[in-house]
């Protein structure tokens, strides 16, 4: 789906580079995860990924049509819920066309699988930031395209939501096949629902694979630079993994 | 926005498509009805059935012209007649390209004059006055200055691919003073008997003098700047996102903003050609539409062109009406829309500047 090739980024006229080197590849129906301190360029790589920056260095590959969330939206215009997902049918309007009776179905649609028909009519800035993140999902929806690239979809969310929001991602990749790559600044939640992980650190130092080798106690405690814990949970049907930093000579000692 | 309740209650009442319907069908018939009452009222006031058989002569139902006395007729259909058209032509143009500029800059406080392109004009226009150069340079260079004007106001408040408001009021103030100089330095140049009164009293708008010829030419703009714009109104709304967003679900940003600036200039130069400078129409009516159908502007972009034409009719009515000598027009519509523009500021302000 995306191939990466020793991309790499500096900005014009500048001879630092934001990020360097770095080599991976999402395949189909993959959820994957991209992690790394502030400043280390997730953003600007998530704006190479939907295309709205050329990389400086590497080859990549992109899909013809990307389904984009960004963190929130920005127009001072009070558009209804259904206005907002009707734009995410822009590829197949173009700048001449207007919405058919075809892309009002899809856009429902998409609203109806997220389970928030009921907001259709509402205006956009009446939302919670919960119900914008899935208007937002309900937009990349309705543009058909095979893989959705969401910028830290949980940041600002509250305990419940970013757990609703997680779901619906998992929900859409296994049901859908929809590739999903986020950038997030949880482990926890690449472990939940990330089938691999990129691990951006300094410069051209980046570790990329399958979730249970990247994001590990020692990769964790190298990227942020503090120590690391794993705790392992036993659910009866299946297993899972959460990591904690370890920031007090008490929580060391326990087991 | 703060007219986000106003929003809602509207939707409320225009939301479907049949009462979307209701909604244009009473803004024609608010548009017909001023063209009516201009029609009939002045100096020489024309009475309601007399104006309904020559309205009928036009149409072919009744005996039109030759039911009326001669000098209902004429001043009917001579003097009132282009001059009701003009002004309704050039405040849907107005309206239209305020319209279109609040939603490519996402920001409902500018208008064609905020952003350089009237001054641009204006200055082209007399330019071409001073030189003698004929009415089509006029329109000619009324088009290229505007542009020029509004490309520098676009490169100047532009920061890291954006417009903030504040950028662009002020990269609109210096524009707009820059060309301000120009035309003060052309009408000192300019011929005290003979080219300088008509460049002011160009510059102060007016519908007084029209033409059917001058009907043609706002007419034509319409059609070829304005049907575009009416198209590309979806658009429109992807473009009120932001670049990125924009960019980001498939849109062309660049060129689709290209493409609605240049319309928007040459509309609002072929206004400022014909009618000189009319400010505030453009600003002030995108807002009384938007509060009647809501932001979208497939909605929007049609409902301020109606509303924009009425408003205007109504205004150089009373620019008419009103004393015995004729008000300038651009004087009117800014003692009415200065007003009003304080009013929308200090209502945005509460919500804070960044859009």
């Amino acid at each position: 789906m995306i191939a990466a090739r020793d991309i790499g980024f500096r900005y014009p006229r500048s001879d630092a580079w934001v990020f360097q080197g770095l080599s991976f590849e999402i395949e189909a129906g993959q959820v994957f995860g991209i992690l790394g301190p502030n400043g280390r360029g997730k953003t600007t790589l998530l704006k190479c990924l939907v295309g709205l920056i050329k990389t400086s260095a590497g080859t990549l590959h992109l899909p013809d049509a990307i389904g984009y969330v960004p963190q929130g939206f920005s127009t001072p215009f009070a558009y209804t819920v259904m206005d907002i997902v009707l734009m995410g049918r822009a590829r197949q309007i173009g700048t001449f066309g207007s919405p058919r009776a075809y892309d009002r179905t899809i856009a429902a649609a998409a609203l109806a699988d997220l389970g928030i028909e009921r907001f259709a009519r509402r205006l956009v800035t009446s939302l919670s930031g919960g119900e914008r993140q899935m208007v937002l999902i309900a937009r990349a929806l309705a543009s058909e395209a095979p893989i959705m690239i969401l910028d830290e979809p949980t940041a600002a969310l509250d305990f419940r939501n970013q757990s609703i929001v997680l779901h619906v991602l998992h929900r859409l990749s296994r049901e859908r096949g929809l590739t999903i790559v986020m950038t997030t600044h949880h482990p926890q939640h690449a472990l939940e629902i990330a089938d691999a992980a990129l691990l951006l650190q300094d410069g051209d130092r980046h570790a990329v694979g399958p979730i249970a080798q990247t994001l590990t106690e020692g990769h964790l405690s190298d990227l942020y630079g503090l120590p690391v814990r794993a705790a392992e949970f036993d659910h009866g049907d299946r297993r899972s993994t959460a990591m904690i930093p370890v920031l007090h000579a008490a929580r060391q000692a326990a087991p | 926005m703060d007219s986000a309740v106003q929003a809602e209650d509207s939707r409320a009442l225009g939301g479907t498509d049949l009462q979307g319907i209701g909604v244009t069908t009473a803004l024609v018939l608010l548009l017909l009805a001023a063209a009516g009452v201009a029609l009939s009222v002045g100096r020489y006031p024309v009475g309601f059935w007399d104006l309904m058989t020559i309205a009928g002569g036009w149409f072919g139902i009744g005996p039109g012209r030759a039911g009326v006395g001669e000098t209902d007729w004429r001043v009917v259909e001579l003097v009132r007649a282009p001059r009701v058209l003009v002004a309704a032509l050039c405040g849907a143009g107005l309206a239209l390209a305020g319209a279109t500029l609040q939603g490519i800059f996402r920001n409902p406080l500018v208008g064609p004059q905020m952003i350089g392109v009237s001054s641009g004009a204006a200055f082209g226009g007399a330019l071409a006055i001073l030189l003698v150069l004929g009415a089509a340079a006029l329109i000619g260079l009324a088009f290229v200055f505007g542009l020029l004007a509004v490309m520098i106001v676009y490169l100047v408040s532009r920061q890291d691919g954006r417009s903030p408001i504040l950028m662009l009021v002020l990269a609109g103030v210096v524009v707009s003073a820059l060309f301000g100089a120009l035309v003060s330095l052309l009408t000192y140049l300019a011929d005290p008997n003979d080219t300088l009164p008509a460049i002011v009293f160009w510059l102060m708008g007016s519908f007084a003098v029209a033409s059917f010829t001058k009907v043609a030419i706002v007419a034509g703009a319409l059609i070829l700047f304005g049907l575009p714009l009416l198209m590309m109104r979806f658009g429109i709304n992807l473009l009120s996102l932001g670049d990125e967003e924009a960019e980001a679900l498939g849109v062309p940003v660049e060129r689709t903003r290209w493409i609605a600036l240049i319309c928007v200039t040459a509309i609002t130069a072929s206004t400022v050609a014909i009618a000189g400078i009319v400010g505030w129409v453009g600003l002030v009516v995108p807002h009384l539409a938007r509060m009647i159908v809501g932001p979208d502007h497939r909605r929007l972009l049609p409902a301020s062109a109606l509303l924009g034409a009425s408003y205007m009719i109504a205004v150089d009515t009373v620019a008419r009406t009103l004393t015995p000598a004729e008000i300038p027009l651009g004087v009117l519509t800014a003692i009415i829309g200065a007003p009003i523009f304080g009013v929308l500021l200090r209502r945005t302000q509460r919500k804070g500047w960044e859009a």
